[in-house]
């Protein structure tokens, strides 16, 4: 399997730590309630086609990348970095 | 000039000038250089070469290529005998070995053939009905004598000698076979300047071509296979790769394949290995693996004789061999008659051409009289036979007469399985296709497009058309401009007419359908009647498919019977998926050099080499080589050693490397902000130049890892983590910033690999430091107190970090320098630690340090534990929110009954804890509900002159000064210890801040 | 129809003419008590014990492919009770009690053959980590020795001991674990509850899950509406597929496993050995097939096929332990569809839909779980109690935090 990381240009997978599902909010600060942190830590949809989901380039940039994958057949739609542009140091 | 008794007087691609020496089962025989040894064994006239799995048949040579199910052998000896080796595709080299396999005591004469007459009980699935009483029977009687027959050659029971590599290539397109749609495919791309790679899996480029006698452009085709070869091998861009095997497709473009670099030699030359593992990315592929014909199921189609029409002709064109004198063809299409045609031009006796089809078509019937042959028109072969190899075969005519005719030939074809494996790989289903009568490309991989043969397009010009249009097209894709349509060659004009023949019935005997795995037609009569009738269930219930050709000669025919037996079209009937590997690869080859000493990298601190030259005892730590202890002269046992280094630290000084702790570097604004989320305990007012003990949960609440945090600078931390988690700790934070709050103002780095570091411990540590820190710096007590960093100079200006840390309670520091130094700082510290009797410490010595003061570490931090479990639920502040923090307060995390740290020791000092032992109240029995939980750490106190431990115990420390088991049955340890304090040593800190 | 040595006979004496479809193939019912979806090893034991144990006969087999198409198809045989923690070692050992009787119970060999399951340990601490797991094995009454490197060596002296990277330290070893052909399994299984009246129903989908006032009332299938007060979703590997239909979300990620085989062999290696020092294990078949495999692929997947690099991790796991096995041939290789679950156990449980109830999870040790699970179930679905041994596989335990986490790996599916 061959990711596109937009820093680095196509490596095979192997380079990169799998975290799962990129759209999990972390229900962030003190008044987060437990059953939202349960959801958010535990539950998942895992579904059968189009995942958005989060690879690190760990033998690479070492940035987070959000990877939009078909999981019935591995086709990669799109590679993006997680980091939301505009945030980078400096911007 | 060697005499071959059934070679022919000219021709092929072997070169008669150059014998081969060889043994078979102990005797002697020769070959041509470019022989298989099947070709080889044939031409001396050997047609027994194995016996079959269940029957202990004897077996023949079916094929001429991989998709041999019959002719395994035991290739070469000793240490380098490699079981089930397709004699059909083992490149005949001087003083090659092969053995027959599965039979006893020999293969002309098997005992184990009485097999067959219990054949009637021996049916498919018969082993699921029987062997169940007594039960205690199956593992010490049946099961052992099942095992004993089964399996078919002996692997070696040594290492293996030889090497292996793995290597990466990366092209443009690649072509898969070397026949005519693969050469033209080459070709064309090669042209365009695009970067090709050519794999083809025999030793010979050409594919089908060499076998065939067939004209191009009104020449031998051989010429214009030579002019293409040369022609890519003159292309700069094009790399050719015989002996070189695309096992399988994988996601995106990356094919496996295998590299029999050595194979044909009698051991690979100095440096080079005997196979080759390849990942080749390809931004496009054609695949022009060709077919592969199907035998047809017949009484005695197993008979050493019974060949595929286009092995025959293979062995007679390419390497001038007849595989027989008296020769009878048996077909259901018109492509194998050249097989006739082939076979009497080199001088054998064509005795009858049955063609399976009832129509007498005159030009046959013409062709056939000029061959002196018999022609039977809808005739079909019901039975073959002879002892050990064929002797005659009893043929039904159209007329349903039988007759017998003698020959020790049968070729045999019943059409093509085109090679579409690799288009499988990815789960595309291939389809029927009628026309083609056979299964064929389905959906196609992305990027990969299907030529020739291996698509169903079975004649010549197809071929080529094929290869030259879809390479072009894929080259124009990737932006090259294709080269002009290659001109078409003139190509006479070929008849594929066919008509499938499944089985011929009413022949007395067995009919095989998979003759590896000794699957009949009756197997799959018995499959339907049972309801195992899906395509998998046939395959699971009767192994049809399993064996090590994967079913490439059997599957189609066991597919057609099911059909016969279900009313069903072979369409509807489906056929299984096919899994990689195309054929079997080596497990070498796909490990490359990882074994032994280099099955992993092996990572070395940097003040490794000075810890080799004062006589370390060095030991696997993860990835890590890490000095275990230093064995004195005359210490002759490690806790000897580990003892002298522990009390010298504690009563002098001790020198330990622990570099291999990952560090962290992490600037910006919002440095503090940002450790406050990942830490549980407080950052904010830690003072410039002070270090912190900090501590990661998981999001789940479980402790993560620990480790001290320096600030250097208001905006400026350096992090420490534990060795194992120094990567994933890393990963975590990057997350954590990337993903979680990407609007934190920091950057970090990894710093682990930059600096040397050591910890330099014991009441005489800093006496040692103070003669090497560069003079301004003051490392008093008062001016550098317990916990406080800076960044110094040490011996004459080299920059370094002190940090006044300590693991093992005593006073300590550790000192950083960059990772060069490191083995010149240990030098240096030992040289100037010398009048205080520094001694340098290992990792055991730094676990019982560790434990006597009672920090947690690897054994306590497992993943299962909680900040509270551990004694640590004073560091988790109520104050903020962290990562972890509100999963920890989930009832089982904070359930007061849960296992606590306390230590432990034993009632009978004499006794040695050990770490895995569980814990018991005296008077309560072994089992689950009692126990309380477990010794994680223990340790000889050279100090307390006894064992101690620290373990997890519900209770925790509330129970200190009572009694427990701890119940280590698997080690036979089964003692009272007392509950105490985590902290052995020194528990009111006072030596460390002294 | 009985299987005996006795019918084999006399059916070889009658040209096997005689043999009876191992199960029916009948048409759906409109209506059944209980309806299990997934025709697998574990949904078909289910109905088997719910038939047998239970007395509940009403019920259908819902299958969206052949019987036994899932991951009891495609696993690598190994059954074993080695398990630390008291959540799951009684449940696994109530399964190594059913193996041990599955022929006598099914009338069908299943060819368990209890020839140990030695787990290699390369360090101190994984040594200690074996020792409390062997400790805690023997307090829930489970077999279990402690090998130390001369005991590996004298059952398996070709191992690398001399020259290896992670030297073999020692072993833990289970005498009573072993391997059992996996599709026998499923058919022994199937022909048992067909026996009883369980109408196995193959090629059958469902689409859906009709739930009323928060009750199960039934399933949509490919071959129209069938209606029953009970449900067990019993698709691991599609459990969150199936569940989603419910409008339930779980504790679960999907993720490929890959499996090898190697060609048949004379005997080599008795019983199961996993490697310490990297994801590996191997077996050898009856039929004398190398059985191996290792570490998932690491990525949500629904493909069942996986990549090459995990294939080489494999392989040089393979030679890292054992580098005799260089010559031998690897014959195929294929990918399961794993319930990667969050704390890396199983889920037996009821769910917020009355009726509906979940068996998923597995993550790649759910085959050796086939006899418990299915009775355990079964159990479950007739007296509305969790089976004692299967009392902590609750759905609400991430929310409680009653984890079942062997391994201490935490709430990351690829890392269990």
């Amino acid at each position: 399997m061959l990711i596109s990381c937009p820093h680095c240009g196509a490596r095979d997978s192997q380079e990169f730590a799998y975290l799962g599902a990129a759209d999990l909010q972390r229900p962030d600060g003190l008044e987060a309630s437990l059953a939202a942190m349960t959801d958010y830590v535990y539950l998942r949809e895992n579904p059968a086609g189009r995942l958005r989901e989060l690879w690190y380039h760990r033998g690479g940039c070492g940035r987070w990348l959000v990877v939009t994958r078909d999981t019935r057949n591995h086709r990669i739609e799109a590679v993006e970095p997680a980091r939301p542009k505009g945030t980078e140091a400096g911007a | 000039m060697t005499h071959h008794p059934f070679r022919t007087a000219s021709g092929g691609f072997i070169d008669r000038s150059k014998p081969v020496r060889f043994r078979f089962d102990g005797r002697d025989y020769r070959g041509f250089e470019g022989d298989t040894l099947a070709s080889a064994l044939l031409a001396e006239g050997v047609r027994l070469v194995g016996r079959s799995f269940k029957y202990h048949r004897p077996r023949g040579i079916l094929s001429a290529g991989p998709e041999e199910p019959n002719a395994l052998v035991e290739l070469r000896s000793g240490a380098r005998r490699e079981p089930n080796t397709r004699a059909t595709v083992a490149e005949l080299f001087e003083g090659l070995e092969a053995t027959s396999q599965n039979r006893w005591p020999s293969l002309t004469f098997d005992l184990m053939s009485v097999n067959g007459l219990f054949a009637p009980g021996l049916v498919a699935g018969f082993y699921y009905k029987t062997f169940m009483w007594p039960s205690a029977f199956w593992e010490k009687l049946y099961e052992p004598l099942i095992r004993r027959a089964a399996g078919l050659g002996r692997a070696a029971n040594a290492e293996d000698p030889d090497h292996y590599e793995k290597a990466f290539a990366f092209c443009d397109l690649l072509v898969i076979g070397s026949g005519p749609a693969g050469l033209a495919a080459a070709l064309a791309a090669g042209r365009s300047g695009a970067r090709v790679i050519l794999c083809e899996q025999d030793f010979r480029l050409g594919g089908q071509l060499l076998a065939e006698r067939r004209e191009i452009d009104g020449r031998p085709a051989t010429e214009w296979l030579a002019e293409t070869i040369a022609e890519l091998a003159s292309l700069d861009t094009v790399r050719l790769m015989p002996r070189t095997t695309v096992f399988g497709l994988y996601d995106h473009g990356v094919f496996g394949a295998v590299e029999r670099v050595s194979d044909h030699l009698p051991v690979p030359p100095p440096h080079q290995p005997r196979q080759r593992g390849w990942r080749i990315y390809a931004k496009r592929s054609v695949l022009a693996a060709g077919a592969i014909e199907r035998p047809i199921v017949f009484a005695g189609n197993d008979k050493p004789g019974v060949m595929l029409a286009s092995a025959v002709r293979s062995y007679v064109n390419r390497f001038g061999v007849l595989p027989g004198r008296k020769a009878v063809l048996f077909t259901a299409g018109d492509e194998a008659w050249s097989t006739a045609a082939d076979l009497s031009a080199a001088g054998a006796e064509i005795v009858a051409i049955i063609d399976s089809r009832p129509d007498a078509n005159p030009a046959r019937a013409d062709l056939a009289r000029k061959l002196g042959a018999r022609y039977l028109a809808g005739g079909a072969v019901t039975a073959a036979r002879g002892w050990q190899q064929l002797d005659h075969i009893t043929v039904r005519e159209a007329s349903g007469a039988e007759t017998v005719l003698p020959c020790d030939l049968l070729a045999v074809s019943n059409g093509w399985n085109p090679a579409l494996h690799l288009t499988s790989h990815q789960n595309g289903k291939p389809v029927w296709n009628e026309a083609a009568q056979a299964f064929v490309p389905g959906d196609v991989p992305p990027g990969m497009a299907v030529a020739g043969n291996a698509a169903g397009r079975w004649t010549l010009a197809e071929a080529l058309v094929d290869g030259d249009r879809l390479s072009r097209e894929a080259v124009a894709d990737l932006g090259f401009t294709p080269a002009p349509a290659a001109r078409m060659p003139a190509i006479e004009a070929e008849a594929t007419g066919l008509l499938p023949v499944w089985r011929v019935k009413g022949g007395r005997g067995k009919a095989f359908v998979d003759f590896q795995n000794d699957v009949t037609d009756k197997d799959v009569e018995i499959a339907a009647r049972e309801g195992f009738r899906s395509v998998e269930h046939l395959k699971r219930y009767t192994t049809l498919g399993m064996a090590t050709d994967q079913g490439k000669t059997s599957n189609l025919s066991g597919l057609a019977l099911m059909a016969e037996q279900t009313g069903q079209s072979i369409a509807a009937t489906g056929t299984t998926r096919f899994r990689p590997p195309y054929t079997p690869v080596a497990i070498g080859a796909l490990a490359g050099h990882h074994r032994g000493r280099d099955f992993r990298s092996t990572r070395l601190s940097p003040t490794h080499e000075w810890s080799r030259q004062a006589g370390a005892v060095f030991i696997e730590s993860g990835a890590w080589l890490r000095a275990q202890y230093y064995p004195q002269p005359g210490e002759n046992d490690w806790l000897t050693s580990v003892n002298r280094e522990v009390l010298a630290v504690r009563k002098g000084v001790g020198l330990c490397d622990v570099s291999t702790l990952g560090k962290i570097d992490i600037q910006g604004r919002d440095a503090a902000t940002f450790l406050e989320r990942v830490y549980t305990n407080g950052w904010a007012n830690l003072p410039v130049g002070k270090a912190r003990y900090g501590l990661m949960l998981r999001e789940d609440g479980f402790v993560f890892d620990d480790g001290t945090t320096s600030r250097l600078g208001e905006n400026h931390f350096l992090m420490t983590t534990t060795t194992a988690n120094a990567e994933r700790v890393m990963q975590h934070l990057e997350f954590c910033h990337q993903v979680l709050w990407p609007e934190l103002d920091l950057h970090m780095a990894s710093v682990s690999d930059q600096w040397a570091q050591a910890a330099v411990a014991g009441p005489r540590s800093r006496e040692t430091l103070a003669r090497l820190v560069d003079a301004p710096h003051d490392i008093s007590n008062a001016a550098f107190p317990y916990l406080a960093v800076r960044e110094i100079t040490v011996a004459g200006g080299i920059p370094a970090r002190l940090f006044r840390l300590s693991f093992s309670g005593e006073l300590a520091y550790e000192l950083a320098v960059p990772a060069r130094y490191g083995d010149a700082m240990m030098a240096a510290l030992m040289e100037e630690g010398r009048d205080f009797g520094i001694t340098p410490y290992g990792i055991e010595a730094l676990g019982v340090l560790r434990i006597e003061k009672g920090h947690v570490a690897g054994n306590e931090l497992n993943g299962q534990t909680t900040a509270r479990d551990l004694g640590l639920g004073g560091l988790m502040s109520p104050r903020k929110d962290y990562i972890g923090r509100l999963m920890a307060t989930r009832p089982a995390l904070t359930e007061p009954n849960r296992p606590m740290l306390a230590g432990f020791k034993p009632v009978n000092k004499a006794d040695r804890l050990r770490a895995g032992a569980h814990f018991l109240d005296l008077s309560s029995t072994a089992t689950m509900e009692n126990d309380l939980g477990f010794m994680t750490s223990v340790a000889f106190s050279p100090h307390l002159g006894h064992w101690i431990g620290l373990g997890l115990i519900r209770g925790g420390t509330s129970r200190i000064g009572e009694r427990v088991r701890a119940h280590d049955p698997v080690r036979g340890g089964d003692f009272e210890v007392e509950i105490c304090s985590p902290v052995f040593i020194d528990p009111e800190g006072v030596r460390l801040r002294g | 129809m009985r299987y005996s040595v006795f019918s084999l006979v006399s059916q070889a004496l009658r040209g096997h003419q005689g043999w009876q479809p191992a199960w029916r193939n009948p048409e759906p019912k409109r209506e059944y008590s209980v309806l299990i979806i997934g025709g697998g090893g574990h949904g078909l034991a289910t109905a088997h014990y719910l038939a047998s144990r239970y007395g509940i006969t009403d019920v259908a087999v819902l299958e969206k492919g052949y019987l036994g198409s899932g991951n009891i198809g495609r696993n690598t045989t190994i059954i074993r009770s080695n398990y630390l923690l008291p959540g799951n070692t009684p449940f696994y050992e109530l399964s190594m009690q059913l193996w041990e009787g599955l022929e006598k119970d099914l009338n069908y060999n299943a060819m368990v053959s209890q020839r140990g399951v030695l787990n290699l340990y390369h360090s101190d601490a994984q040594r200690d980590a074996y020792a409390r797991r062997g400790n805690a094995m023997r307090l829930a009454g489970v077999d279990s020795e402690l090998l130390d490197r001369e005991g590996v060596r004298q059952m398996h002296p070709y191992f690398d001991y001399d020259n290896a990277r992670f030297p073999i330290q020692g072993g833990l070893l289970q005498r009573r674990g072993g391997t059992a052909r996996h599709d026998a399994v499923a058919w022994g299984y199937a022909r048992a509850a067909d026996q009883r009246g369980v109408d196995l129903i193959q090629h059958c989908e469902v689409t859906g899950i009709t739930v009323e006032n928060g009750r199960v009332t039934g399933v949509e299938t490919t071959r129209g509406p069938i209606r029953a007060a009970k449900v067990a979703m019993v698709v691991a590997g599609s459990s969150s597929q199936v569940a989603a239909m419910a409008g339930l979300r779980l504790p679960i990620e999907s993720h490929v496993l890959q499996a090898f085989v190697s060609e048949g062999l004379k005997p080599l290696i008795d019983g199961v050995v996993t490697f310490g020092a990297g994801h590996f294990y191997i077996s050898q078949s009856d039929k004398g097939g190398l059985v191996f495999g290792g570490d998932i692929d690491g990525y949500n997947s629904y493909a069942q096929r996986g990549n090459l690099p995990v294939i080489e991790d494999v392989m040089e796991a393979g030679m890292g332990l054992w580098p005799g096995l260089g010559r031998i041939r690897m014959l195929r290789h294929w990918g399961g569809v794993m319930d990667m679950s969050m704390d890396g156990s199983p889920i037996i449980d009821t769910t917020p839909v009355e009726g509906l109830y979940l068996n998923a999870g597995w993550c790649y040790g759910g085959f050796k779980a086939t006899p418990a699970s299915g009775l355990c179930l079964a159990h479950l679905i007739a007296t509305g109690a969790p089976h004692p041994v299967a009392a902590a596989y609750r759905l609400d335990r991430f929310a409680t935090g009653h984890l079942i986490d062997e391994k201490g790996a935490g709430a990351q599916p690829n890392l269990h």
